[in-house]
């Protein structure tokens, strides 16, 4: 994972403690900062942990713990293309489990994992809120995503065609 | 104290919103909550915006928030001058550049997509006259979609911060008088009395108290809070704001779900916007009330929601309940008195102050007072989000407001309030909507999230689906729920493929009731209720699984299988082929198709392929029940791909 290391020639180390100056050593602030860390590094490194566990006086392993309670905090860098399958209720009651299980069979990956060539990374989510889309997938990262609804295994085909012909440097298909 | 008059504040505002409302220029308002969103309003709003330039047609793109229509989704509200506004729906980028050809510069109104007009017109018939929008009753949801949610003079054009203004007034137990005269109930779930817990959090003497806006909305299928912030921020801002002088808090925090970065965005902007205008921070309007607000991004831990949790989460701690009393009222955030209320409650405050109490406890029953907003989705013919007076049916929410069921399908069950709610029946579809009627049926109120499910809907599977959503958001604090929702989902799990045996239902039942008593938070005390009123009204489903391996569904992958019929399978059609992700379809010697049944994974998609004059691929539960093949299946098994 070079590319997190050194992320426009800082280490996690500057980075972290870049960020750890917009905030006071109050406990109150772990969320926010931990929030932070993740928006600027992609995710949480365990590296990262330790310079905050430092600055806030508190235990790593209670960083950690906080980390891995909160579905929103990532260990591991993500693909280029997140690819998060709902799974709520509306999203279940029209199958979408078949659409993740098209996404691990294609991919080759499990829930939470990303390709070994870091382009592709699946995750599935609670609900994001446009149940009447089911079944929802979402591709992209924080901020900049995009939603395909009714989605179904000949789409996923479809995408995932597309992606890698993005990625081939050929023109899409249409 | 010397307050601004409320009439200076809103003049200015009002001035520079009539330009909008008696607009000289065309004006197209784009519906972009993340729901609209998600169906294509951004390529929409781009189109509009990019078209009017092109054709050189004078015209105000804006963005408005959700009007709840989602089955409508992209929705364009398009006001010529001096005329009513007009309201397509479903709208593409194509067909916003026919809008604005054929109406906005050449005036024919487009009837084709057309839904209706908003106001009273002479050509147009109401939308209000719809179902959809017949029986509801607007009053949380009243301005979301018609205004611009990041333009504060919107809000304020509309007596926005007018019951502010007044509650600043008003002594804080008035104001609390007034709300219990109203007889509002929380909206987030257990529905206690809003005025007691005012009272009580107003009661603890402190230095400091805290007022907290639960929006860490995080039912699986209920997205109305996420839609009101998006839509009318201030409202609900607002609300807690009147909330906070009510208990005398200097500090307010809204707790949002990080997931939802358009609300996070929108809330922070509106946030900004009321300080700016002095509706927010030091002394407010001239009253001598300071109230500080910050938005916390809550991190995606359903237990959140739980008040404790809440808190535990805001201390950066891992959101683990604790147990009450002391009660967050006494003993809160950094241990401060806190009230905390849902999103919808607070927008509801607004409307008892700047109405009356009388207002909203004129509606709805005996002991459920005004509105609730909820969000019907699932299986339902016009899904969105849905405000009705407490007290309305199922059936006429589901059946005469949201059109019935998609498809012809016949009802099975409605599941309210998430994964602490139940499925109600077909027989129990004239229940009323009210706190006390959900919780005799076994369901609860929740947030309002309702998944209308039909008759290829599995109930054992829903539950199970909803025990494995309740036990991966499991805090791990209480062993009951901890470890005996873990056993409830093997159970489950076991009875969907089949192998479940005929003790299990009553452990099941031993299972639930353990949950319910050993568990600290509702977190568990509720998860087991869509078991048990799955068991209570579909045990036959129940049963079917057990004793024949049969899902009566046709929904349990384990128990069924896909078939071609041989006298229905067109020879030579090859439509189903090329879509089976497994190449599990084989060409037999007659030229029609078989499924090798050792490589189908079930996913149906061939069902949807076959073409609708054949309708050869059926569903078989149980498994043992499929014809034997007429050929077996290709050596190497169908990975030559055809056509």
């Amino acid at each position: 994972m070079e590319s997190s290391l050194s992320r426009g020639g800082e280490t996690i180390a500057d980075k972290v403690k870049e960020i750890l100056l917009s905030f006071d050593g109050r406990r109150e602030n772990l969320i926010p900062i931990l929030q932070k860390i993740q928006a600027d590094l992609d995710h949480v490194p365990f590296q990262a942990m330790l310079h905050v566990a430092e600055y806030l006086k508190i235990p790593v392993g209670e960083i950690y713990g906080v980390v891995t309670f909160y579905n929103q905090f990532r260990l591991k860098p993500l693909g280029k293309y997140n690819i998060k399958v709902c799974m709520g209720t509306a999203c279940h009651v029209k199958r979408s489990y078949i659409i993740m299980e098209e996404w691990k069979r294609r991919l080759g990956i499990q829930e939470g994992d990303t390709t070994d060539d870091g382009l592709f990374s699946l995750e599935r989510v609670a609900c994001v809120g446009c149940c009447a889309l089911a079944p929802v997938m979402v591709v992209g990262h924080d901020g900049s995503e995009t939603f395909y609804g009714h989605a179904m295994t000949s789409k996923v085909n479809g995408l995932l065609m597309e992606f890698q012909r993005k990625e081939a440097g050929r023109p899409p298909s249409e | 104290m010397n307050m601004v008059p409320y009439d200076r504040i809103a003049q200015e505002a009002k001035d520079r919103f009539k330009e909008i409302a008696e607009n000289t220029i065309p004006l197209l308002m784009v519906g972009t909550a993340t729901c609209g969103l998600a169906q294509g309003a951004r390529d929409v709003l781009v189109a509009l915006k990019e078209e009017s330039r092109r054709l050189g047609i004078e015209a105000e793109v804006r963005e408005v928030g959700c009007l709840g229509h989602c089955y409508a989704e992209p929705l364009v509200v398009a006001k010529m001058p001096g005329t009513a506004p007009y309201l397509y729906g479903n709208v593409t980028p194509t067909k916003g550049s026919l809008i604005l050809r054929r109406y906005v510069r050449d005036g024919d109104p487009f009837l084709d997509f057309l839904m209706g007009s908003l106001e009273k017109d002479d050509v147009v018939p109401l939308v209000y006259d719809l179902p959809r929008f017949y029986f509801e009753k607007r009053v949380i949801l009243e301005l979301c979609g018609l205004i611009d949610p990041e333009d504060i003079d919107h809000y304020i054009a509309h007596m926005g911060y007018y019951a502010l203004h007044k509650a600043l007034t008003m002594a804080p137990e008035a104001i609390i008088a007034e709300i219990a005269r109203s007889g509002l109930r929380g909206r987030g779930g257990a529905g206690f009395p809003t005025a007691l817990k005012w009272e009580a959090c107003r009661s603890h003497i402190a230095d400091q108290r805290i007022v907290i806006c639960n929006a860490d909305e995080g039912d699986p299928g209920a997205y109305m809070d996420r839609s009101i912030l998006e839509s009318n921020p201030h409202q609900v801002l607002e609300g807690l704001a009147i909330a906070a002088r009510a208990v005398g808090a200097s500090r307010g925090y809204i707790y949002l779900r990080a997931e939802y970065p358009l609300a996070i965005r929108r809330v922070k902007k509106a946030i900004e916007d009321a300080t700016a205008r002095g509706f927010l921070g030091k002394d407010i309007m001239g009253s001598g009330f300071d109230l500080h607000l910050t938005l916390f991004e809550g991190s995606g831990a359903f237990v959140c929601g739980e008040e404790t949790a809440l808190i535990a989460s805001m201390e950066g701690e891992r959101g683990m309940p604790r147990h009450r009393p002391p009660y967050p009222a006494e003993r809160g955030l950094n241990g401060k008195p806190t009230l905390i209320n849902n999103v919808k409650t607070l927008a509801l405050v607004t409307h008892v102050i700047r109405d009356s109490a009388e207002a909203i406890a004129s509606m709805g029953t005996e002991k459920s007072k005004g509105t609730m907003v909820f969000s019907l989705v699932g299986k339902v013919e016009q899904q969105g989000l849905v405000e009705v007076p407490m007290g309305t049916t199922l059936r006429s929410l589901i059946f005469d407001i949201c059109g019935g069921i998609q498809n012809q399908k016949g009802f099975k069950a409605v599941q309210i309030g998430g994964p602490s709610g139940g499925c109600i029946p077909e027989a129990l579809l004239d229940t009323r909507i009210d706190y006390e009627s959900l919780g005799s049926a076994g369901a609860m109120m929740g947030s309002g999230g309702m998944v209308v499910m039909d008759e290829e809907d599995c109930m054992v599977e829903v539950a199970r689906f909803f025990v494995e959503f309740t036990q991966g958001e499991s805090c791990g604090k209480c062993t009951f729920c901890r470890i005996g929702t873990k056993q409830m989902l093997e159970i489950l799990g076991d009875i969907t493929k089949g192998k479940g045996t005929s003790s299990d239902l009553k452990l099941l039942k031993e299972l639930a009731e353990d949950i319910r008593m050993g568990s600290l938070c509702n977190l568990g005390g509720t998860a087991p209720n869509p078991v048990l009123t799955t068991l209570r009204y579909f045990e036959e489903e129940y049963r079917a699984h057990i004793g024949e391996q049969r899902c009566p569904a046709l929904q349990c992958r384990e128990l069924i299988a896909y078939y071609i019929i041989p006298d229905r399978c067109a020879a030579g059609c090859e439509a189903c082929v090329g879509t089976c992700p497994t190449e599990a379809i084989y060409t037999m010697s007659t030229r029609k198709k078989a499924i090798d049944q050792g490589k189908c994974v079930r996913c149906g998609e061939c069902v949807v392929a076959c073409p609708p004059e054949y309708r050869a691929v059926t569903k078989i539960s149980p498994r043992r029940e499929v014809p034997p093949s007429l050929e077996p299946p290709p050596e190497q098994g169908g990975t030559e791909i055809h056509g």
